[in-house]
């Protein structure tokens, strides 16, 4: 446990020494403030609208794909260290765990949500004139 | 005991009298200062050379007149200006989470410095789940950079931010698959034990491994490590010829270059884990060329990679944002678990 708590030291140093560093330019540092200085830049207009806005974030679906992924991972790094004194066993049961996630990750790359244009939903099962 | 705290306690033996917690401490802050220093005079080292690399492959000369030599002195003389730049947080902007950013993403890089396995007897932290630790920690950058851009209330960083969080958790898939394929042989998490395994002369290094799969997987770590740490071709989110800087456009002074820091900072620990995974860490290529120390194999190999990412940053165009998704999504994953399949099934038969 030793080895934690020196990370948790590194830890507090970096952020004590950012504090400091900060605290340290602000003694040599001038401070003219006036109105115009503290607009957000936009290219030297005056900023239009708030840039907190509904923003459409197309990696929604790839947001939560890189979830199952990741917990997959975390399942995969201690299989690995034990791989050498299991064997075949161990290589067959994360072959079918893969798989089953090789299935869905087809799934989303046919239906095209990895690219970063959406394709246009096919309607051609619909009539003519009410999908367009 | 800790290979650090042993280290310590050979070099200063007074430390032993003093009681346990008290001494664990100071071995661990001194460490951690140790690494900062470290990671100051590499990044003042890196920028320069960054910039008379860039030079040179453009057929310029870069800066020549601070410092005298070549211009050696003109990072410092960077540094200092940096220091004395006014500190604008804009009106806006969300200020808690705009000062916390920069400090989480240098936090996060130097805590990264915590496991890096300089030689065998000066490690600071060895933790049995070290190559894990370093992953977790290094998706930290993601939380610093997306609170920085959000926090700014300004359009360039909110796509900057964007941009970044998409790609480097996107990216984060191939280098922990990549680095998968060499634990499975390994047989261990820990950064001391994975570069132990590797003694011997060059072919035993893991890129040599399962011939030609374990090279494979080296070249996806690199290509991913690349965009995890948003270096070129990947570095949509500061694009400065479409976005003015990206993220951290609001940022000025010294929070601008703790996240500059930390992007150099990070550049050395990708090229480090590389190091130590794959290229040996700090034994010699062959056994007669021992008597170089460990730390020099270890930050000359280090500073190798760092210098093939500012080569391929001068020589190849930044990427377009579909195309970096399809190069992560349908290129590096794929072929990431191809290869562990591959390996696997080498190792059963």
């Amino acid at each position: 446990m030793v080895g934690f708590y020196t990370v948790l030291l590194f830890i507090f140093t970096g952020a004590f020494l950012v504090s400091f560093t900060v605290a340290l330019s602000r003694f040599f540092a001038p401070t003219k403030q006036y109105p115009e200085k503290l607009i957000p830049y936009e290219c030297g207009d005056l900023p239009q609208g708030d840039a907190w806005i509904q923003f459409n974030n197309r990696f929604y679906i790839v947001a939560l794909i890189f979830l199952i992924f990741d917990v997959e991972v975390m399942f995969l790094f201690p299989w690995a260290v034990v791989f050498n004194d299991m064997g075949l066993l161990a290589f067959v049961e994360m072959f079918i765990f893969i798989v089953v996630l090789l299935v869905g990750y087809a799934y989303v790359w046919v239906k095209g949500d990895l690219d970063w244009i959406k394709p246009k939903p096919r309607l051609e099962h619909l009539a003519k004139g009410k999908g367009e | 005991m800790e290979p650090l705290v042993q280290f310590f306690y050979i070099l200063l033996p007074f430390l032993r009298d003093w009681p346990e917690w008290l001494a664990l401490t100071v071995i661990g802050i001194v460490a951690a200062l140790l690494m900062f220093g470290f990671v100051a005079i590499f990044a003042l080292f890196a920028i320069w050379l960054e910039r008379k690399v860039s030079a040179h492959m453009q057929d310029r000369i870069g800066p020549m007149e601070v410092g005298g030599w070549h211009g050696w002195a003109q990072t410092i003389a960077d540094t200092i200006k940096l220091l004395v730049k006014e500190d604008i947080v804009p009106e806006n902007a969300d200020r808690i989470l705009f000062k916390l950013a920069p400090a989480i993403v240098f936090t996060a890089a130097l805590a990264g410095f915590a496991v890096l396995p300089w030689t065998q007897d000066f490690i600071p932290a060895d933790l049995n789940v070290g190559l894990l630790y370093i992953l977790s920690v290094s998706s930290f950058a993601v939380i610093g950079i997306l609170m920085g851009g959000w926090a700014s209330n300004n359009k360039w960083s909110l796509y900057g931010a964007m941009r970044s969080a998409s790609q480097m958790v996107s990216y984060e898939i191939p280098v922990a698959l990549a680095l998968l394929a060499v634990v499975m042989n390994a047989g261990t998490l820990s950064m001391r034990h994975l570069v132990m395994a590797q003694s011997g002369n060059i072919l035993d290094w893991n890129v040599f491994n399962f011939f030609p799969l374990t090279a494979v997987a080296f070249i996806i770590y690199f290509v991913a490590s690349l965009a995890e740490v948003n270096r070129t071709p990947f570095d949509l989110p500061e694009g400065e010829s479409e976005l003015v800087g990206g993220f951290h456009t609001e940022y000025s002074g010294m929070r601008f270059a703790f996240f500059f820091l930390g992007e150099y900072a990070n550049m050395y620990v990708v090229s480090a884990i590389a190091t130590t995974v794959f290229l040996g860490g700090w034994l010699p290529p062959f056994e007669f060329l021992s008597f170089i120390p460990g730390p020099i194999w270890f930050v000359g190999k280090a500073m190798t990679m760092v210098f093939i990412q500012m080569w391929l940053r001068w020589t190849l165009p930044r990427l377009r944002v579909d195309q970096l998704m399809y190069t992560c999504w349908k290129v590096l994953t794929p072929f990431s678990f191809a290869i562990i399949l591959l390996i696997g099934l080498w190792k059963v038969i």
